[in-house]
């Protein structure tokens, strides 16, 4: 193998949220490298910016200063049109709610990036071989969300997450909302996916889940601990 | 294999079907709107197809009456009884100022018609044998002879009372020969003889006083020299004081198309408003559909859906309403168009010709028409939510609960 290439550099970034009652810094002069094919769990209290991290890797939002590089492109300077599509074709979100698309069933969600991404839909062999790969039955593949448990949603988020094969998944408290079982489920899965080649970045407060992951990153008030 | 258009339209009909009393009654003003524009516009050609149907076209006749008393402008308006006639010299003024122009001197009465049990009083339309074939057509049989027991029937008369060419009939008490049935003519404002006997001059000086003509029409076949014509009559016999009433046609018409212009504009901006509330009520579940879906809209800019693509996704939600609404008002208005003629036809002008009541290139050009306002409406009401949808911001959408 070559040296690890650096996927995701942040180098001195903030991002403050101004609101009338004063500005809320939410990360605050964060430096940050994370390489191609690293788990890296990122953990701290609540409100210590976990999330606008992770956004910000998932180009839904841009830092208010700094530079953030993702796959070597400085995002900031992205139009919308851009960072919408680097997301659409690298980087697989996964949510602690599941966020799969209520009106559509099961074969519909995992195919719905694709749909955006090829302008083109029908589920062939990859979608089919994903859904097996997350494990969740075809019996279930007609099925919306609502009628399936938490833990096959998140299955199918999954799935939905790596339909285009992005290089980056990036999971918002994928457990969140599971019991301690099927979040171990989950996150064998995960686990599998990272062996597989995947760049994963997983926000968590649970140390058991945090455990999962090679690296580590300690959040306090926006400032890498 | 479905593309991307697939995909949104079918996630446009599910979500309208999840919401199908809300998608319902939105689409509903759309029908009404569509309705109403296509329903008047059939309503309105199909009027004026009747009516030009029923109005024979005289546009050449310029039509001189003695000045009525009450001057209300109608030749027949019994007001006029005690009108002086026109006398043979009024006739010779007539003919010197018209040039080449044929005069036509008219004289109407009434006489009891007898046929079998039938019998009634119906007008009588004197006429100059050889000016009968310059306002009239036979459709079946032949002239009558200048003197001679011969007349002609009008062509609905003739239906109702069953005569036919050579058969025989008792006009004013006298058995008379029916030499032939007139064409069907239509209502126009020199003659009407459809409901009438005709008979030439001889038959009726020979069996009465010779009378004053009620009127002379006057052919005048080159259209451009009716406003001559006209001042030259009026040169004739108006200088000092209004003698004779001079007429054309093509005002009487010109009235009738200014009329249904200002009706036709009326009812048009009753489906314009009717689009108009229609509209707001599609705008109104757009930003309700837009509103309660904040936090789908953010899951899909997550994995990739760009703003033009949300955009798409709520417009179709618009067109399918405006291409469901716009269908059924084009079905209802099609039917109700084609009904509401047929009642009008029967009961306002219940015996004059034949009545339209299908729905002609006019009647189909109006249903378009209603339904591409339909189908403009809804867009232009989906745009606004569309938009709004298209600029939220992902971040802020995701943690819309
Ligand atoms: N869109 C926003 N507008 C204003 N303030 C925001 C916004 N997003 C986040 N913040 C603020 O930024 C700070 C960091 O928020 P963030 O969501 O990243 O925290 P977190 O670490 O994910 O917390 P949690 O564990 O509760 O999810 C918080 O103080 C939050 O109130
Ligand atoms: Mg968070």
């Amino acid at each position: 193998m070559n040296e690890p290439e650096t996927i995701i550099r942040f180098v001195d970034v903030s991002k403050i949220y101004p609101l009338p009652a004063g500005d809320v810094v939410a990360l605050d002069h964060v430096d940050l490298e994370i390489e191609a094919g690293e788990f890296v769990a990122v953990m701290g209290p609540s409100g210590s910016g976990k999330s606008t991290l992770l956004n910000l890797i998932g180009c839904l939002d841009t830092p208010s200063s700094g530079t953030l590089s993702i796959k070597g492109k400085d995002i900031g300077t992205l139009s919308d049109d851009d960072l919408t599509r680097l997301r659409r074709d690298h980087i697989g979100f996964i949510f602690q709610q599941f966020n799969l698309i209520p009106l559509l069933d099961v074969i519909e969600n995992v195919e719905f990036p694709r749909v955006l991404k090829e302008r083109r839909s029908g589920c062939d062999e990859a979608c089919l071989e994903l859904l097996d790969a997350v494990g969740l039955e075809p019996e279930l593949h007609t099925h919306r969300p609502a009628e399936l448990s938490g833990g096959q949603q998140q299955r199918v988020a999954i799935a939905r997450a790596l339909i285009n094969e992005p290089e980056i998944l990036l999971a918002d408290e994928p457990t969140g909302n599971l019991d301690t079982k099927t979040g171990e489920g989950i996150m064998d899965l995960l686990t599998q996916m990272n062996r597989r080649g995947k760049t994963i970045i997983m926000v968590t407060h649970d140390t058991n889940i945090a455990a999962y992951a090679h690296r580590r990153v300690h959040l306090v008030d926006g400032r890498i601990a | 294999m479905k593309g991307v258009a697939g995909i949104f339209l079918t996630f446009a009909v599910r979500n309208l079907r999840r919401h199908w009393v809300r998608s319902g009654l939105a689409a509903f003003g759309i029908v009404i709107g569509v309705a109403a524009i296509a329903t008047l516009g059939i309503l309105s050609n199909n009027l004026i197809v009747l009516f030009s149907g029923i109005v024979a076209d005289v546009s050449d006749t310029v039509v001189v009456t003695p000045h009525l008393a009450a001057a209300s402008g109608d030749p027949f308006d019994p007001r006029s009884a005690l009108a002086g006639g026109l006398t043979e010299r009024d006739l010779d003024r007539i003919e010197r100022a018209v040039g080449p122009y044929r005069a036509v001197p008219i004289f109407q009465t009434a006489e009891l018609l007898e046929k079998s049990r039938k019998k009634g009083y119906v007008p009588v339309i004197v006429l100059h044998r050889d000016d009968i074939p310059v306002l009239l057509d036979v459709e079946d049989g032949a002239l009558p002879p200048p003197s001679g027991k011969s007349v002609l029937v009008g062509s609905l008369l003739a239906e109702e009372a069953g005569v036919r060419a050579g058969g025989r009939i008792t006009l004013g008490g006298e058995d008379v020969r029916v030499a032939g049935v007139l064409e069907e003519r239509g209502m126009a404002i020199d003659i009407n003889p459809d409901y009438a006997v005709v008979v030439t001059h001889g038959w009726y000086t020979g069996r009465h006083p010779e009378p004053a003509y009620d009127r002379v029409v006057v052919k005048v076949t080159d259209l451009g020299d009716i406003p001559a014509v006209k001042e030259a009559i009026e040169d004739q016999f108006n200088r000092r004081k209004e003698v004779v009433d001079v007429q054309d046609s093509r005002e009487v018409l010109e009235l009738f198309y200014q009329t249904y212009d200002a009706i036709s504009i009326f009812l048009l901006g009753i489906g314009g408003v009717a689009l108009l509330v229609a509209g707001v009520s599609i705008l109104n579940v757009m930003i309700i559909s837009v509103t309660e879906r904040f936090h789908e809209i953010g899951v899909m800019r997550s994995i990739g859906a760009r703003r033009t693509e949300v955009m798409r996704m709520f417009l179709y939600e618009a067109l399918v309403l405006g291409v469901a609404g716009s269908l059924v008002g084009g079905a209802v208005s099609t039917l109700a168009g084609m009904a509401v003629t047929a009642s009008v036809a029967e009961t306002v002008f219940a015996g004059y010709g034949t009545v339209p009541t299908g729905l002609g290139p006019e009647g189909i050009g109006s249903v378009l028409l209603g339904m591409g306002f339909g189908l403009g409406t809804s867009l232009l009401s989906g745009v606004y939510p569309a938009w709004k949808a298209s600029r939220l911001d992902p971040i802020e959408a995701l943690r819309y609960e």
